[in-house]
């Protein structure tokens, strides 16, 4: 068991339950991006997901791919991004959320080596699900980083099975068929969803996708222990102005959730 | 050389894709977790149908009585001449099926598993616009709803296939995305499937994507290569010396050479698009410029920068304007058994040209990629030498984009 999934394994525990909000690096830039970071770990989120920008994010609705196409314009790369985290060395606990080919371009071995240089704590490949994991899991865990995989409404039980004794650090459950992106509501199928998987595992569950605001954050935090929250952030970053206003509008949403969640 | 036909040999190709959809190193199933599950079910019911002598005999009823095959063989004697004499050359007449070209072998196909599977709606992605015509033209046959995703650009170009989607009761829904061609077409599709997976059949055009797709339509579309062998042997008593097609996705090029990949007599080459020639950066060749990737749903050559973003392409054919390639011409590609060359939009435009003139047949702007590597090579070509082009589409579509490119030269 890594540090990530001892950590919120404890926070379950203590029925403590979190945010974990998401941005995508380099959106608007880089420096913006190491701001955000510490603003989450004062708003007192138990974890970051970062995303990874990719030229073509066929997971992603609109306001992701807005995101990813405004960080590749600012020069982002994978490499960058790690580079920078071994640096700056945020605080928060990261899981970096991406496309299996930038990954894929380094070489598993290589980038597992400088993703712990950098502090990783765990990653989740979108288009990477278990049929193909059995490599990249086993490098991955052989330094210390947590793999998270999706679990989404479509997964049999004997998927969910397969995925949780593959996984670790925590289980991502997706709230509905569909791309990431803002929704008006939460579907009713999320609890019987989270009590499929609990079946089949202790590990802590996030459930995101689609969630936009405190209220539903509050709703989906009574059967998840986790929730994520990506793209309701994203647009605050994409309304722009200084790094200073984005960075303000970002952290009263932030606190907004994490009380709502409380 | 001789360690590569000693490979050759051990390579049982009809036994490929393997278990997992890979083909040596190449494929797999890199899909978003929500669609695994269809994928999953997707290949189970293809397995089932393949074994049912009734879906077998719906699918080849329909393809006789509805696409019009088999589609002739027929020989170039004009173009031959026209380029020196001494070797023969055949044109596989794909252009001949019903909406205009090999696609519709898919979509027939497809369409069927999709009412096996209990699927109402249909969506599918298009460059050209054929895939596009040829699926919604099979939706309307069999009564589905059927969505079309085109890249804003290709729109422009394939104005007239837009009309006829309409006019074949689909909607088409414009890409205004990325370089706004195929390849964001496919991501807006996929898009599309991961939201409505659990009433809709994703009708894949090329042997491109996430298994089983590569291998479903490599066995639609290898009827092209089985009729093909039957009627070369019967006009000329021998096989083929090579076999030329162009490669976008790989469709048809696959459904050319998969029946002759065991004979090792028979040489065989795929065509890539040169765009603006491969030194300006501006073309679709990806194993003169590419790499192996992970690129929507398969391990693949594709044209991609040093941080394995994807790169956006150039062709004058929207059918071969495509930065990926379907994993099976990757391993052909490794394995040598098929060699790849490219040619420029302008050879291009030449040979549409050129076969209009000689044969009186207007090919498709993707087709004359193959038929331009043809009129390059012909006198190089030993004496007697028998080819097999792949005529995959006709031209029609492209006449309008031909003439404005001509007119733009003129002034």
């Amino acid at each position: 068991m890594n540090r990530l999934e001892v950590h919120l394994k404890a926070l379950k525990k203590q029925g403590v339950k979190g945010v974990i909000p998401y941005i995508t690096a380099g959106d608007p830039c880089l420096d913006t991006t190491m701001k955000l970071l510490n603003i989450f770990k004062e708003c007192g989120v138990p974890a970051v997901e970062l995303g990874v920008p990719f030229s073509d994010p066929l997971a992603d609705g609109v306001v992701n791919q807005r995101a990813a196409e405004r960080a590749l314009k600012s020069g982002t790369t994978l490499r960058g991004i790690l580079e920078r985290l071994e640096n700056d060395k945020p605080e928060v606990p990261v899981i970096l959320f991406t496309y299996y080919n930038p990954v894929f371009k380094i070489g598993l071995d290589q980038f597992a080596v400088i993703a712990k240089k950098a502090g990783i704590s765990g990653i989740l490949t979108l288009d990477l699900p278990v049929e193909e994991a059995d490599e990249y899991v086993r490098i991955m865990k052989k330094n210390m980083i947590d793999v998270i995989f999706l679990i989404a409404p479509t997964s049999t039980q004997e998927r969910i099975k397969r995925i949780v004794g593959l996984g670790s650090g925590f289980v991502y459950c997706v709230s509905r068929t569909g791309v990431t992106g803002v929704r008006s509501d939460v579907p009713g199928t999320v609890v019987p969803m989270v009590e499929k998987i609990r079946v089949e595992t202790d590990m802590p569950i996030a459930v995101g996708f689609g969630i936009s605001g405190p209220q539903q954050a509050k709703k989906v935090a009574q059967s998840a222990d986790f929730v994520v929250v990506g793209s309701a952030i994203v647009r605050l970053i994409e309304q722009g102005g200084s790094s200073l206003d984005i960075c303000q509008r970002v952290e009263d949403f932030t606190k907004e959730l994490v009380r709502a969640v409380k | 050389m001789s360690d590569n036909k000693h490979k050759q040999k051990k390579i049982r190709w009809k036994s490929l894709p393997d278990k997992r959809g890979y083909y040596g190193r190449f494929g797999g199933l890199y899909a978003p977790e929500t669609l695994v599950p269809a994928l999953n079910e997707l290949e189970e019911e293809y397995r089932k149908a393949k074994k049912d002598p009734e879906f077998k005999r719906q699918f080849q009823e329909t393809l006789s009585k509805y696409v019009g095959r088999p589609t002739p063989l027929y020989r170039a004697e004009r173009l031959e001449k026209y380029l020196g004499g001494g070797r023969k050359i055949y044109f596989k007449r794909e252009d001949l099926c019903h909406t205009g070209a090999h696609k519709i072998n898919n979509c027939i196909g497809q369409i069927l598993l999709a009412v096996r599977m209990g699927k109402k709606r249909i969506i599918a992605e298009t460059g050209a616009g054929q895939h596009g015509v040829a699926t919604a033209t099979a939706a309307a046959r069999y009564g589905l709803q059927c969505d079309i995703y085109m890249g804003k650009e290709d729109m422009k170009r394939q104005e007239l296939n837009v009309f006829r989607m309409e006019l074949l009761g689909a909607r088409v829904i414009t890409v205004d995305a990325g370089s706004r061609t195929l390849k964001d077409a496919i991501n807006e599709a996929a898009r599309d499937w991961v939201t409505n997976v659990e009433n809709t059949h994703y009708v894949l055009g090329t042997v491109t994507g996430f298994h089983p797709f590569p291998m479903i339509v490599q066995d639609f579309q290898s009827v092209i290569g089985k009729e093909a062998k039957k009627q070369i042997v019967s006009a000329e008593r021998r096989l083929p010396d090579l076999l030329v097609a162009c490669v976008g996705g790989g469709s048809n090029s696959i459904g050319l050479f998969h029946a002759f990949l065991e004979d090792s007599s028979v040489s065989m080459v795929g065509v890539e698009a040169g765009g603006k020639g491969i030194q300006t950066g501006l073309h679709a060749a990806r194993f003169a410029e590419g790499s192996p990737g992970v690129f929507q749903g398969t391990l693949s050559y594709v044209l991609q920068d040093k941080e394995g973003q994807i790169k956006t392409t150039h062709s004058v054919s929207a059918g071969l304007d495509y930065s990926g390639v379907g994993p099976e011409h990757s391993f052909l590609f490794e394995t040598g058994r098929v060699k790849y060359d490219s040619v420029c939009d302008d050879e291009a435009l030449q040979a549409f040209r050129i076969l209009s003139e000689t044969e009186g047949i207007i090919p498709a702007l993707e087709s004359s990629h193959a038929a331009a590597y043809i009129i390059r090579c012909y006198k190089n070509l030993p004496e007697g030498t028998l080819c097999i082009l792949n005529l995959s589409g006709r031209g029609d579509k492209d006449v309008r984009a031909v003439k404005d490119i001509i007119k733009s030269e003129e002034s």
